[in-house]
C-alpha cells in the first residue's frame, strides 16, 4: 500500500501548491488593482488614515481649504472651512464616501505614513505625525468672484471659469457652477441627493468634464494652425461671404452679414464664420488634428487631478472620441467651434495660455508645494513644458490679432483701462437658432498682452446673448482682481 | 539524541513565535482600530495566555514522553507551531478570545491524554466499526435538528456553548472506512467483474461506501455545505485508492460526485448563490446583497491584497469600522467578518504577507508529510489506512478553507485546523493528533 500512499502525498503537495499559487495571485499579481481600483468596496487606506492627522490644504495666500479635526473617539475627520468655494478643484476625503479631486490625487503625500508601506518603520521610530500640508496655486478672491459672477449670469445651468498662469501652468481659478459643499456630502443622504440632481449636476466639475461646444473661441486654434503651418499670413485675403456651402450645407454668418474678401485680422475681430470654416477645410483634418493635439485636445489633461474625473476635449460621436480626420467630422464647422466638439473650460484656457506664453504650453497644476510641520518644503511641483504648440512669431501674430478683437471687435467688453487685453469671444448655439434662443457663451484670452500674467477661459451655459456681452465682462473683472 | 529530546528541542521555534507575537501585539494594541468587541482596552493579565499556552505545550510533551516514547518527534512541535500562529492572531483580534482559546487548548490536552490512555490499543476501534459509523453520521446530521447558527446547519448552540459536531464526525468516519476497507479491499479487486475494462466491485462490498457517498450528497443537499461534503468524499476516495491502488475507482467516484453536485446545484438555490458569489465576488449586486452575497469573500481578498508580500505586521490589518462609520443602527460593524474563524487565513496573509502564508502552508505540508510517513512505516493495513485517512482528511480541511478564502473553490465555513478559534475544532484535532501518534508509536516500537 506504500506506493498509493506516496502518490497520494504527491497529490496533496500539488493541492498545496495551488493554494500557494492562489495566495500569490491575490498578494502580488492582483494586489495593486485590488488596493487602488475598488475605492467604494475597499477603504483600508482611508480607515488606516483616520488615526493620523491628514495634511491641510491651503490656497495660494495661505487660506485653509481643508483640515483634519479630531473627534471624541480620537478619529480624525476632514473639515472644509471655505464650504462650496473649492468643492470642485479640491474635492473631499471621507471614509464613508471615498475621495475625489486633489484630495484623491495627492492622497499619499497628505496621508503621510498612513497609506504607505513604511507604517511599521514609522511606528518603530515613533513618527506618526501624519502627512504634509499642501499649498495650492488657487486664489480665493478670484475663485469667489468667478463663482458669483457665473451664478448671476446663469443661475440655472451655470458654467465654468479657469484662469492659468501661462508662464508656469499654475491654476489660479477653477470655478464650476453649480458647486457643492464638501462638508455636506459626508452624509450619504445628501450625497445621493446631489448625485441624483440630473438637471443641475452639481457634482460635475465643468472645468474638466462635461464639455460644451466652444463656438468661435475655437477660431484661435484654427488661426494658429493656419499661420503656423505657413499656409496663411495675417494679411492673407479670405472669403467672408454669407452662406458659403460647407460640407454641402450653406453656413451663415452672425446676423446673415456678408463681408466679402477681407484680411485674416478682420476675419478674427469680426468673428466671420464662413472665412474660418473655409480655412479649416483648406487646411484639412490632418493639419487641424496636429495642432489640436499640440494644444492638448484628444487626450485627458495632464493636470494633477484624478484621471477618471477628467474628459478629453475633441470631436465626439455616440459618446466616443473621434479624430478630426474621421469621415464623420465636419472639419469646416469644427474650425468655427461647432460640429461635434465638446471642450471643457480648462482646454480653452490652455489654448489662450499657449498663445500667451510664446507658443509653449505649460503643464497645468493645482498643487504648488508640500510643507512638513516644521515649515520645510518637502516637494515642489516645478513648471514643465507640456508641448511646443507654435513658433514665437505665430504666437506674436495671433496675440496682435486677439488684441484687435478686444480693441475693435466683438470682445470690447473685456477692455481694462491702462492694460492691453487679448481675447476671443464664442457663442455656440445649443439647439435651433433664432431670436431669444439660449447659447453657450465663451470668452478666452490673456492679459496683459505684452507680459501675460493670466490666461483664462470663461464659459456660461444656456443664456440668451453673445459671448462678448456676457462672458467678456466676467473675464474683465477676473483680470482686474488678479493683475495688479 | 532520542526522539523525545528532539521533540523538546523542536518546540523552541514555537515558543519564540508566541513570545515575540504576544509582545508585538501587546505593544501595538493601543494603535489598533478597535477589536472585535470595539475596544482597544487590554488587560495586562492577557499576556499570561501566551505563558499558559507554552506551559501546555510542555505538559503535552511530558504526556507524550511517558506514554508514547517512540512516537514521531516532529508531529507535535509542528502542531505547536500552528497553534502559536493561531493564538497570536486570535490575541490580536481580541484578548478575550485568546483567553478562551488557551482554555480550549487546556481541554484539548485533556482529550489528548484521555485518547492516548483509552485507545492505547487503538486496534479495538475495529471491533466497533459500525457503532462508530453510526455515531459519525449521527454527529454529522445532529445540527440539522437545531436552529441554524449564522445561516447554516454547521454548529449547535446550547446556551452560550457552541459545538461543531462535524469536527468529530470526520474522525469517526475515517476510522470506519479504515476498518471496513481493510476487510474488503482484496475482495473489491478480486471479486469484481470486468466491465468495459473497468473493475466493478460487487455491490455487497461496495454498499457501505455508497452510504458514505449518499451521506456526502445529503450533506450537500440539506446542510448546504459544499466544503464538508468535498472533505468527506475526498477522504473516501483517497482511502479507497490507498486500499486498492485502483485509480479507476477514484475516477468513477469523482464522476458520481460531480454528477450529484451538478444535479443538486441546479435544484438548491443556496448553492447556486454560493457559486455566483464565488465566480464574481466584486460584482456590486452580489457584494451588496444582505445575506449570502460575496461581501465576506471580497473583503477577504482585499485583506490579502493589503498584506502583499511582507504583510502589514501584527496589528496592521484593518478588521473593524470605528463606531462613527457604522451604517445606521448597527452596533458592531466589522470590515472583515469572522476574522478569528473562517477568515483567519486572510488575516494572517494581511499581517504576515505572502511570506507568512507560505510559512504556514509549509508547516501544514510538513504535518501531512509526517502523517504519510507514519502510514508508510505502519505494519498492518488498518494502521496504514487509518494514518493515511486521518492525514488526508486533515489536508482536505486545510484545502477547503484556504481554497475558499483564496477563491480557488466556493467558500465553505470550516475551521483552519489548530489555527482557527473554536473549542470543538481544537479538541477534535487533538484526538486526530493522538491517534496519529499512537499509530506512530506502535510502528516505530516494532521497527
Amino acid at each position: 500500500m506504500n506506493t498509493p500512499i506516496r502518490r497520494l502525498f504527491g497529490f496533496i503537495v500539488l493541492m498545496f501548491a495551488v493554494l500557494l499559487g492562489a495566495t500569490t495571485w491575490w498578494t502580488v499579481v492582483r494586489a495593486e488593482d485590488l488596493n487602488t481600483d475598488y475605492t467604494s468596496q475597499n477603504r483600508r487606506d482611508l480607515l488606516r488614515g483616520i488615526k493620523i492627522p491628514r495634511g491641510a490644504i491651503r490656497a495660494a495666500d495661505g487660506t485653509i481649504i481643508a483640515r483634519s479635526r479630531k473627534d471624541a473617539e480620537g478619529v480624525y475627520e476632514r473639515r472644509y472651512p471655505e464650504g462650496s468655494l473649492f468643492g470642485h478643484p479640491v474635492g473631499y476625503s471621507f471614509v464613508s464616501l471615498g475621495q475625489s479631486g486633489i484630495e484623491a490625487f495627492y492622497n499619499q503625500e497628505l496621508a503621510g505614513g498612513a497609506s504607505t508601506t513604511d507604517t511599521i518603520l514609522r511606528q518603530l521610530v515613533g513618527n506618526q505625525d501624519g502627512g504634509d500640508d499642501l499649498r495650492t496655486t488657487l486664489e480665493p478672491g478670484a475663485q469667489k468672484l468667478a463663482e458669483e459672477l457665473i451664478a448671476q449670469a446663469s443661475p440655472e445651468q451655470g458654467g465654468s471659469a479657469v484662469v492659468l498662469d501661462p508662464k508656469t501652468g499654475a491654476v489660479k481659478v477653477m470655478a464650476s457652477v453649480p458647486g457643492y459643499d464638501p462638508n455636506a456630502v459626508k452624509s450619504p443622504k445628501a450625497f445621493r441627493a446631489l448625485n441624483a440632481d440630473e438637471l443641475r449636476k452639481p457634482l460635475v466639475n465643468r472645468a474638466l468634464q462635461f464639455g460644451y461646444a466652444p463656438g468661435s473661441s475655437f477660431k484661435v486654434v484654427t488661426l494658429v494652425a493656419a499661420l503656423d503651418s505657413g499656409e496663411y499670413q495675417p494679411d492673407s485675403r479670405v472669403d467672408g461671404t454669407n452662406d458659403v456651402p460647407i460640407s454641402g450645407v450653406p453656413l451663415p454668418n452672425d446676423f446673415g452679414e456678408s463681408f466679402g474678401m477681407i484680411d485674416l485680422t478682420t476675419a478674427l475681430s469680426k468673428s466671420v464664420n464662413t472665412a474660418f470654416a473655409q480655412i479649416a477645410e483648406d487646411l484639412g483634418g490632418a493639419t487641424m488634428g496636429r495642432y489640436m493635439e499640440r494644444f492638448g485636445f484628444g487626450a485627458k489633461p495632464e493636470l494633477d487631478y484624478p484621471r477618471n474625473a477628467m474628459s478629453a476635449a475633441g470631436e465626439y460621436r455616440d459618446g466616443k472620441l473621434i479624430p478630426p480626420t474621421s469621415r464623420f467630422a465636419d472639419v469646416g464647422r469644427m474650425g468655427i467651434g461647432q460640429d461635434k466638439l465638446q471642450v471643457p473650460a480648462l482646454q480653452m484656457a490652455q489654448v489662450a495660455a499657449a498663445v500667451a506664453n510664446g507658443g509653449k504650453l505649460m503643464r497645468p497644476h493645482v498643487g504648488d508645494r508640500f510643507v512638513d510641520e516644521d515649515g520645510r518644503t518637502t516637494k515642489r511641483i516645478e513648471p514643465e513644458v507640456q508641448s511646443t504648440v507654435m513658433s514665437g512669431e505665430t504666437a506674436d501674430a495671433v496675440t496682435q490679432m486677439m488684441v484687435a478683437v478686444v480693441e475693435s471687435g466683438t470682445g470690447g467688453a473685456a477692455k481694462v483701462p491702462g492694460m492691453t487685453v487679448a481675447g476671443k469671444t464664442g457663442t455656440a448655439e445649443t439647439a435651433e437658432t433664432g431670436v431669444g434662443t439660449k447659447n453657450n457663451l465663451w470668452f478666452i484670452g490673456f492679459a496683459p498682452a505684452d507680459d501675460p500674467q493670466v490666461a483664462f477661459a470663461v464659459t456660461v451655459k444656456d443664456v440668451v446673448g453673445f459671448g462678448g456681452g456676457v462672458a467678456a465682462p466676467i473675464a474683465k473683472q477676473l483680470i482686474e482682481e488678479l493683475v495688479k | 539524541m532520542n526522539a523525545r529530546n528532539r521533540e523538546l528541542l523542536a518546540l523552541v521555534p514555537a515558543s519564540l513565535l508566541v513570545a515575540a507575537g504576544f509582545a508585538a501585539v501587546f505593544i501595538s494594541r493601543k494603535d489598533l482600530l478597535g477589536g472585535l468587541d470595539g475596544t482597544n482596552e487590554i488587560s495586562n493579565a492577557s499576556l499570561t495566555y501566551g505563558g499558559m499556552f507554552l506551559a501546555l505545550c510542555f505538559a503535552t510533551h511530558v504526556v507524550i514522553r511517558f506514554t508514547l516514547p517512540h512516537a514521531d518527534p516532529y508531529l507535535f512541535p509542528l502542531v505547536a507551531m500552528l497553534a502559536s500562529f493561531g493564538l497570536v492572531e486570535i490575541y490580536r483580534i481580541s484578548d478575550a478570545f485568546a483567553g478562551k482559546q488557551a482554555f480550549s487548548f487546556l481541554l484539548g490536552l485533556g482529550v489528548f491524554a484521555a485518547t492516548i490512555i483509552v485507545f492505547r490499543d487503538y486496534q479495538v476501534l475495529e471491533r466497533y466499526r459500525y457503532v462508530i459509523a453510526m455515531v459519525g453520521l449521527g454527529l454529522l446530521f445532529l445540527p440539522s435538528f437545531f436552529p441554524t447558527v449564522n445561516g447554516a446547519h454547521l454548529s449547535i448552540r446550547l446556551g452560550s456553548f457552541e459545538a461543531q459536531p462535524a469536527e468529530f464526525a470526520k474522525i469517526a468516519i475515517v476510522v470506519f472506512l479504515a476498518s471496513y476497507l481493510r476487510d474488503t479491499r482484496q475482495l473489491m479487486v478480486i471479486a469484481g467483474r470486468r466491465f468495459l475494462g473497468i473493475t466493478v466491485p460487487p455491490l455487497k462490498h461496495f454498499g457501505p461506501l455508497l452510504v458514505v457517498w449518499g451521506a456526502a450528497m445529503v450533506l450537500l443537499f440539506f446542510i448546504k455545505d459544499i466544503g464538508s461534503s468535498l472533505m468527506f468524499f475526498g477522504a473516501l476516495l483517497a482511502m479507497i485508492y490507498v486500499a486498492t491502488n485502483r485509480i479507476s475507482f477514484v475516477l468513477v467516484g469523482l464522476l458520481l460526485f460531480l454528477a450529484g453536485a451538478m444535479l443538486l446545484a441546479g435544484q438548491v438555490g443556496h448553492i447556486q448563490g454560493r457559486i455566483d458569489a464565488w465566480q464574481d465576488p466584486f460584482d456590486p449586486a452580489l457584494y451588496n446583497q444582505q445575506t449570502g452575497g460575496s461581501y465576506q469573500l471580497a473583503q477577504g481578498l482585499f485583506a490579502q491584497a493589503d498584506g502583499g508580500i511582507l504583510g502589514q505586521g501584527f496589528g496592521g490589518a484593518v478588521l473593524d469600522l470605528p463606531r462613527a462609520y457604522c451604517p445606521d443602527g448597527q452596533v458592531i460593524c466589522s470590515l472583515l467578518p469572522a476574522p478569528h474563524t473562517d477568515f483567519v487565513y486572510a488575516v494572517i496573509v494581511n499581517e504576515l504577507g505572502l511570506v507568512g502564508a507560505a510559512g504556514l502552508l509549509i508547516v501544514y505540508l510538513l504535518i501531512v508529510q509526517r502523517g504519510m510517513k507514519i502510514a508508510v512505516l505502519a505494519r498492518d493495513s488498518f494502521s496504514k489506512l487509518l494514518a493515511a485517512g486521518l492525514t488526508c482528511v486533515f489536508a482536505l480541511q486545510v484545502f477547503v478553507i484556504i481554497g475558499g478564502v483564496t477563491k480557488v473553490i466556493p467558500l465553505t465555513g470550516v475551521t483552519l485546523p489548530f489555527v482557527s478559534y473554536g473549542g470543538s475544532s481544537v479538541m477534535a484535532n487533538f484526538v486526530l493528533l493522538a491517534l496519529l501518534l499512537l499509530i506512530s508509536n506502535k510502528a516505530r516500537r516494532e521497527a
